[in-house]
C-alpha cells in the first residue's frame, strides 16, 4: 500500500517504524526478560534486594558465575505452597463468571442501542463511552460510598423493609462483582455494539420475506455476526481482570486474594521481588492462549480495513 | 425493517445506563452534603471544596499528576500516530508481527504485571525513580491506545487525495504535513485526551514506577481511601469527573463541526 508515508522513501519508512519499535522494545519487551532474569534470582538483603547480579565488566567468569546462581526455586515454592494456588484459581473463577455476568448485560444494552432511532445513537454510544474516560479509582470509591453499612443500599433496603438487620456489603465476593462488572461493561458493550452496526439489515429483511420468525433470525442471522464482536469484547473484560488489583483490594474482603493482590503484598509487603516475578510470569503463561486470540482478532480487523 | 425498539431493548438500555450513572451522580451530590458521615445528609454546603483549597498535600498531587499526565500524553500521541503509520501504512518489514504483539499487548496486560516489569527495568539500569520514570510509563502504556484511536482514522483514509497531492508534484513530506496530518489531526486530538485521561487515572503502574516525591493524585487518593470514605474525597472526584466530562463532550463537538461528514469515532470503537 502506497501513500505520502509509503515504501518510496525508505528513510522516512525506516524512521516510522524504527521510532515506536525501539521504544516499545526498550520499555515492555526488555522488561519482561527482566522479570524472567528476577523470577529465577533469590531474596537478598542488599540493593537491588536480589541476587545474583551480573556484572558486565566481569566478563565470561561473570556471566558463568550469574547463570549458576540461578535457581527454579521461586516457581517451586509457587508450585507447592497453596495460596499461589488458591490466588490463580481464584482470579480465574472471578474472571470468567463476571466476563458471563458482563456479556448478559453488555449484549441487550448494545442491541438495545442499535435498535434505537438514528439521532438517538450518536447520543446513547457518547453516554455508555463517558464512564470510560472517568476515573477508574473514581468508580470504585462510589460504589464504596453506596455499599457500606450506612450506606444508601441498606438505607434502602431497610426503608423498603427488605432486611431487618443492614447485611454487611463490603468485603464480600458481591461487592467485588459489582465493581468487576462496573468498570468492565464499556469494554464489553462497546465491541459488540460496533459488530451490530456493521450489520446488514437487509439480511434480516431478507430472512423475514423468506417467512423466518423473529426469533429464529435474530439466532440465525445477527448472533454469527456479532460473534466478533462478543469474543472481542470478552477477551478485552477477561485477561485484564484476571490481573485485576484494584477492585479486590477496595470492595473485597482480606481472607483470600485475587493473583493481583498476591503479586502487590509479595512485591511491596514482603519486598520478596523474585517471588513477585515469578507470580508475574505464571499469570503472563496462563494469559498466553487468549493473549494470542484477542491478538489475532486485532490483526485481522487490521487486515480488513487495509 | 423498521427500527422500532421493543419493550426489552428499551428497559435493558435503560437499566445498563442507570447502572453507569447512579454510582456516579450519588457520589457527586454526596459531595455536596453538609454531614460528615456519609449515611446522613445534613443539607447541602460546599465545605469540602473548601477544604480542599486549603489541602495542600492533595493539590501538589494534582499538579504532579496533571504535569506527567501533559507530558506522556503528548509523547505517546507522537509515538501512537508514527506506530500507527506503520502498522497501516509501511506494508510488510522485519519484525512486524513482533511489533503487532507489542502494540496490543499493553492494552490488555494486567497492570500489576507492566508495572512490575517497568519498575525492575529502572532498577537494572540504576535511574532515580519518580516523576520521569512514571512519565515513561505512562507514556510506553498510553502510546498503544493512541495508535488504535489513530490507525481506525487511518484505515478509512482516502489515498486519493495524498495521490493527487503526489502526481501534482507535492514532495512526500510536504503531502503528509499539508494533507494527511489535517485530515487525521480530530483522531490524534482525541488520541491525546485519551492517553492524557488514562495516565491521570492510572494508580498501579504509577504505584510502581514512582519515587520519593512523586505522589500522583491517584495514589494519595487510594491510601485515603483504603482508611474509609471521606467527603473531601468525594469532593475531589466530583472535579475531577466535571474536567473529563467536559473535556470529552467538548472535544466530541469539535470533532463533529470540523469532522463534518466524518462521525466523530471516540476510542472503544476499534478498541
Amino acid at each position: 500500500m502506497k501513500g505520502a508515508l509509503g515504501q518510496e522513501r525508505s528513510w522516512a519508512r525506516l524512521f516510522i517504524v524504527f521510532v515506536p519499535y525501539a521504544w516499545l522494545a526498550v520499555f515492555f519487551l526488555v522488561p519482561f526478560v527482566i522479570v524472567l532474569k528476577i523470577s529465577l534470582s533469590q531474596t537478598a538483603i542488599a540493593q537491588p534486594p536480589y541476587v545474583p547480579v551480573l556484572d558486565p565488566a566481569g566478563g565470561l567468569a561473570a556471566l558463568k558465575e550469574f547463570l549458576a546462581g540461578l535457581s527454579f526455586e521461586n516457581y517451586a515454592l509457587i508450585a507447592t505452597d497453596a495460596i499461589y494456588l488458591i490466588s490463580y484459581l481464584r482470579s480465574l473463577e472471578i474472571a470468567l463468571l463476571s466476563t458471563a455476568i458482563l456479556l448478559l448485560i453488555g449484549f441487550p444494552l448494545a442491541y438495545g442501542m442499535t435498535r434505537a432511532p438514528r439521532r438517538w445513537q450518536a447520543v446513547l454510544f457518547m453516554l455508555v463511552v463517558l464512564p470510560f474516560w472517568t476515573s477508574f479509582l473514581i468508580r470504585i470509591y462510589a460504589w464504596i460510598n453506596i455499599l457500606q453499612r450506612d450506606g444508601l443500599l441498606n438505607q434502602l433496603l431497610l426503608a423498603l423493609r427488605i432486611v431487618d438487620t443492614p447485611p454487611g456489603w463490603l468485603s464480600t465476593d458481591t461487592a467485588i462483582y459489582i465493581g468487576i462488572v462496573y468498570s468492565y461493561l464499556p469494554f464489553m458493550v462497546l465491541p459488540i455494539y460496533a459488530a451490530l452496526e456493521r450489520m446488514d439489515e437487509t439480511l434480516l429483511e431478507a430472512a423475514a420475506d423468506l417467512g423466518c420468525p423473529r426469533w429464529k433470525a435474530f439466532w440465525l442471522v445477527t448472533l454469527p455476526l456479532a460473534l466478533p464482536g462478543v469474543i472481542a469484547g470478552s477477551l478485552l473484560c477477561f485477561i485484564p481482570i484476571v490481573g485485576e488489583f484494584v477492585i479486590p483490594d477496595l470492595l473485597g474482603g482480606s481472607e483470600s486474594m485475587m493473583i493481583g493482590q498476591t503479586l502487590w503484598t509479595e512485591f511491596f509487603t514482603n519486598k520478596d521481588w523474585p517471588v513477585a516475578s515469578a507470580v508475574a510470569m505464571v499469570l503472563l503463561c496462563l494469559l498466553v492462549v487468549p493473549l494470542v486470540i484477542y491478538q489475532h482478532l486485532q490483526t485481522r480487523e487490521l487486515g480488513k480495513g487495509a | 425493517m423498521r427500527r422500532g425498539m421493543s419493550a426489552f431493548n428499551l428497559t435493558s438500555v435503560a437499566f445498563g445506563l442507570a447502572f453507569l450513572y447512579l454510582p456516579i451522580v450519588i457520589l457527586v451530590i454526596y459531595s455536596f452534603n453538609a454531614s460528615r458521615l456519609v449515611g446522613i445528609w445534613g443539607g447541602w454546603s460546599t465545605r469540602w471544596y473548601v477544604e480542599l483549597i486549603n489541602d495542600r498535600d492533595m493539590l501538589e498531587s494534582a499538579w504532579i499528576s496533571l504535569r506527567i499526565a501533559f507530558l506522556s500524553a503528548t509523547a505517546a500521541t507522537v509515538l501512537g500516530t508514527l506506530a500507527a503509520i506503520a502498522l497501516v501504512r509501511a506494508g510488510r518489514f522485519r519484525g512486524r508481527i513482533l511489533f503487532t504483539g507489542l502494540v496490543y499487548a499493553p492494552l490488555v496486560m494486567p497492570e500489576v504485571i507492566t508495572g512490575l516489569a517497568l519498575l525492575l527495568l529502572f532498577v537494572a539500569v540504576e535511574v532515580d525513580r519518580g516523576f520521569w520514570t512514571i512519565a515513561i510509563a505512562h507514556t510506553t502504556l498510553t502510546a498503544c491506545f493512541v495508535t488504535v484511536v489513530v490507525q481506525g482514522r487511518l484505515l478509512s483514509f482516502d489515498l486519493s487525495l495524498e495521490e493527487a497531492a503526489m502526481d501534482l508534484g507535492c514532495p512526500p513530506l510536504r503531502t503528509f504535513l499539508t494533507v494527511t496530518l489535517p485530515l487525521i489531526a480530530p483522531a490524534l486530538a482525541s488520541g491525546w485526551m485519551l492517553a492524557f485521561t488514562l495516565s491521570l487515572d492510572d494508580l498501579v503502574i504509577a504505584s510502581f514506577t514512582t519515587g520519593p516525591g512523586a505522589t500522583t493524585l491517584p495514589i494519595r487518593i487510594y491510601s485515603e481511601v483504603r482508611l474509609g470514605v471521606k467527603p473531601e474525597i468525594n469532593a475531589v472526584c466530583t472535579i475531577i469527573i466535571a474536567v473529563v466530562a467536559v473535556g470529552v463532550i467538548a472535544a466530541s463537538l469539535f470533532a463533529k463541526l470540523s469532522g463534518g461528514r466524518e462521525r466523530a469515532a471516540p476510542i472503544g470503537a476499534q478498541v
